[in-house]
């Protein structure tokens, strides 16, 4: 049977089509499993957050938290939005403007006794700025009236 | 005095764009030669004032004068010379500035050497370019005036980013723009194109030159940013899919479809359409970028500005450009008419398909770069997408389109049959499945995207050997003069080409054989990482211009013997105290290594990263082939010979004896003599 060249065009364009849908279909799949999302010290002290995923928070480094293991590699410290805080365990080399008392945002999991595990430490600001994510988290913790501590230096 | 000078410049400079952008195109649509000959006048007279105004910048940041609050704000008294200068465009006001001179400078170069172009065009092109000048004048003289005083005046400066005091400043910015600023000359030629009705193979072969000549710059631009980034940030990457770096990256991947699709346009006749929407998209992609990066919606090094009214400005100035030249082109598209016919298996079907795989490559890259942004604004929480994604993303699509590279340039035009490809491209199949199995076992291990990734650089490298045998067969003449028969612009695809597998294999190889470790090292450790052993001699301090820093050494030895020494660096710039990190780095050909300081411990001891990049330079040697095969292309013979024979061509008209002329020079191609005639 020989197709007549209308028909192979339909054909062509059907092919293309689906081709496109595909390559789509691809990219808001990985978009969709690849997203991080952002929560707060309080939300995750409310355990509103996702178990066995990744996530990022954001807040101040409670000052006078940071400790060392011996392998002086491996470090702890707190992070707040002033409500609440969540322990954070974390083995690397923290970034340049990691500081206590600054904003920091984190990305790891949570495990069962609500240990923080990073796997990532974000610090990408100047001296003066507040990485968005902890803004909002300091934003947050005030707005919802429960701001008991003190806000460290 | 100074700033004031700049200043008035400006608003000069302002009021010629909008005779630029308003007289020769009424002209153009009139058939007035003496309005549409404004153009060129009006081209050099605006870039002598912003020129001036640029000038009286660079002169006031170098004097120090810290009384006009954008110096004030991105410069300091202890900052050295050469920063202070590249400090113009360290913040968002002078990036303006600079992104303002840089289109003032391409319409300038236009002016010049669009002498062959009909009259009309001509001045169709400039008046584009003097529009979109008024937009960013505008924007700059209501918004972001880089000369405002600042009263009362600092006693000194804000100082620059450190992270920006690095050599890297000086080119990686002018560099980007002139890479973002020269699609609006594609763009320009595409808007003409669409008012005049002009859509054919002389419009795509004058458009060719100055595309390519962008995209050269965009490349360079790019590989600087990424070589900077490495040795800068001391993490050891290469790439961050950072929203900075994808603003730059998707007029790339469009940029790049275009100068593919003008080629088609060009030979074939084909594709007009779809190339003057690239055109438009390579451009609308540069505008995007420059908001992303200087309007303060990202919050990265880049962009230090936050002020809603800018962002809005920006934001309009996109709607009337993008909304603007689409509507002008859903009007007018229709009339380009259609190109020849090819069929499936052609030239034609496989730069097509490379096309389609770039576009949606690009637009993968703005869904992950708006959509956070997008959710945000919204107040429907903040998210992030990170590398992952966009590796995900990347890999299949890449895969068919280096795939499809190796193919292209071997496939006729207009019909070709794939057993005939695959005859001919079977030994190249072979080399590079048998590289993928075999070089990665001698290498260490294999993974399937090891595998992968070889597979298609050696795939790109032996079909190219094929296609250089093929197009040098022959025993007529020596191979040197076989070779230089063979236009430049062909040598320039090979060349590019290459690079690409070059850029693919330094990936590749990077990506599934580095190593790193990041230890406590007191003085006199050793660390071992990838066969060599790090001796760790401790830190020095040392005092530069505007900084302190700790000077670590690191001995690095392989069996016994002394390779190189490592100096990372930890500085703290006193005026904003802030800590800046630089990777002692040795770089060569078959690996770098890389140490960075971490931070101080007690009793003298310091974390230190260290990461052993096989290859890695290869990524930007891959970046700088393909610049220079663009490059090798824009100095092809048919774009200079065209424009010799167009000149004796047009002293010859002028004394009106054009038939003559035209049979004088047979040579002339028909276009040309079309042209003069027509004129006549």
């Amino acid at each position: 049977m020989v197709l007549k060249a209308r028909h192979k065009r339909f054909i062509l364009i059907v092919i293309g089509l689906i081709l496109i849908g595909l390559a789509a279909r691809l990219i808001l799949n990985a978009f969709q499993s690849n997203m991080v999302f952002f929560y707060t010290p309080t939300q995750v002290q409310k355990g509103e957050v996702p178990k066995g995923t990744g996530f990022r928070i954001g807040g101040l480094v409670v000052a006078g938290s940071l400790k060392r293991e011996d392998d002086g590699m491996t470090v702890h410290f707190l992070i707040t939005d002033t409500a609440k805080t969540v322990p954070v365990i974390y083995k690397g080399v923290l970034p340049d403007l990691f500081k206590e008392g600054k904003g920091v945002v984190a990305q790891g999991k949570v495990d069962a006794n609500g240990l923080f595990t990073a796997s990532e430490v974000l610090a990408k600001h100047d001296e003066n700025y507040m990485p968005p994510e902890a803004a909002e988290a300091l934003k947050r913790a005030k707005t919802q009236g429960t701001n008991s501590l003190v806000l460290p230096k | 005095m100074i700033p004031e000078i700049g200043h008035f410049s400006l608003i000069l400079a302002l009021l010629v764009a909008l005779i630029l952008g308003s007289v020769p195109i009424i002209g153009a649509a009139r058939g007035n030669a003496v309005w549409m000959g404004l153009a060129r006048p009006a081209a050099r007279a605006q870039f002598f004032l912003i020129a001036t105004a640029f000038i009286c910048l660079a002169y006031t940041f170098a004097s120090k004068d810290y009384s006009v609050g954008y110096v004030a704000s991105n410069s300091n008294s202890k900052l050295p010379l050469q920063f202070r200068i590249a400090a113009v465009w360290g913040g968002h006001e002078g990036s303006l500035l600079l992104w303002a001179m840089i289109l003032s400078i391409w319409t300038v170069a236009v002016s010049m050497f669009s002498k062959h172009l009909p009259d009309d065009m001509r001045a169709r092109i400039l008046g584009v370019m003097g529009l979109i000048s008024v937009g960013f004048l505008l924007f700059m003289l209501v918004v972001s005036n880089p000369f405002e005083r600042l009263i009362p005046a600092a006693l000194d400066g804000r100082d620059l980013n450190p992270l920006l005091q690095d050599p890297g400043m000086i080119f990686h910015p002018p560099m980007l723009y002139m890479g973002y600023v020269g699609f609006s000359v594609a763009f320009a030629f595409a808007i003409a194109a669409l008012l005049g009705g002009q859509l054919d193979s002389a419009w795509a072969r004058w458009s060719r030159p100055w595309t390519t000549m962008a995209w050269v710059f965009l490349t360079l631009g790019i590989m600087g940013g990424s070589n900077w980034a490495y040795y800068e940030l001391g993490w050891g990457g290469w790439w961050f899919w950072d929203a900075v770096e994808n603003a730059s990256f998707m007029p790339w991947l469009v940029g790049t479809a275009l100068i593919h699709s003008l080629a088609v346009t060009e030979k074939r006749g084909s594709f007009k359409a779809w190339t003057v929407l690239l055109a438009i998209g390579a451009f609308s992609l540069s505008l995007l970028g420059t908001f992303l990066v200087r309007s303060g919606v990202l919050t990265s090094v880049h962009a230090f500005a936050t002020d809603p009214r800018r962002g809005l400005f920006i934001l309009v100035f996109l709607a009337v450009v993008i909304g603007g030249s689409l509507a002008l082109f859903a009007w007018r598209a229709p009339t380009v008419g259609r190109g020849g016919k090819f069929s499936v298996i052609s030239r034609e079907s496989f730069l097509l398909a490379n096309n389609v795989l770039l576009a949606v490559a690009a637009m993968s890259v703005l869904l992950g770069t708006l959509y956070p942004l997008f959710l945000d604004a919204l107040g429907l929480g903040k998210i992030s997408v990170g590398p992952p994604y966009f590796d995900t993303v990347f890999v299949p699509l890449m895969t068919p389109a280096l795939f499809l590279m190796g193919i292209g340039p071997i496939a006729r035009w207009k019909n070709a049959t794939l057993p005939e490809l695959a005859m001919r491209l079977r030994w190249a199949f072979a080399v590079s499945v048998a590289t993928a199995l075999v070089l990665p076992l001698l290498l260490g291990h294999w993974t399937p995207m090891i595998g992968l990734g070889l597979f298609l650089a050696f795939w790109i490298f032996a079909s190219s050997v094929h296609l250089v045998r093929q197009r040098l067969a022959g025993d007529r003449a020596t191979l040197l003069a076989r070779m230089k028969s063979v236009p430049r612009a062909w040598w320039g695809m090979v060349i590019a080409h290459i690079g690409i597998a070059v850029f693919t294999l330094g990936v590749t190889v990077v990506k599934g054989f580095e190593s790193e470790i990041a230890v406590r090292m007191l003085p006199g450790d050793v660390a071992h990482l990838a066969g060599y052993d790090f001796k760790f001699e401790g830190v020095q301090d040392s005092i530069g211009a505007n900084y302190t820093a700790s000077r670590g050494q690191l001995r690095v030895s392989k069996n016994g013997f002394e390779r190189t020494v490592l100096s990372p660096e930890k500085r703290l710039y006193t005026v904003q105290n802030m800590p800046m990190t630089e990777a002692g780095i040795s770089p060569a050909l078959i690996h770098d290594l890389y140490a960075s300081l971490g931070e101080p411990l007690e009793d003298g001891a310091w974390s230190v990263r260290i990461y052993h990049k096989p290859m890695v330079e290869w990524i930007w040697a891959g970046a700088v082939l393909m610049a220079l095969g663009g490059l090798l292309a824009i100095s092809d013979r048919r774009y200079r010979v065209r424009r010799k024979n167009l000149t004796e061509e047009k002293a010859v008209t002028k004394k009106s004896v054009v038939k003559k002329a035209v049979v004088k020079k047979p040579a002339a191609k028909k276009t040309v003599s079309k042209k003069v005639s027509a004129k006549v």
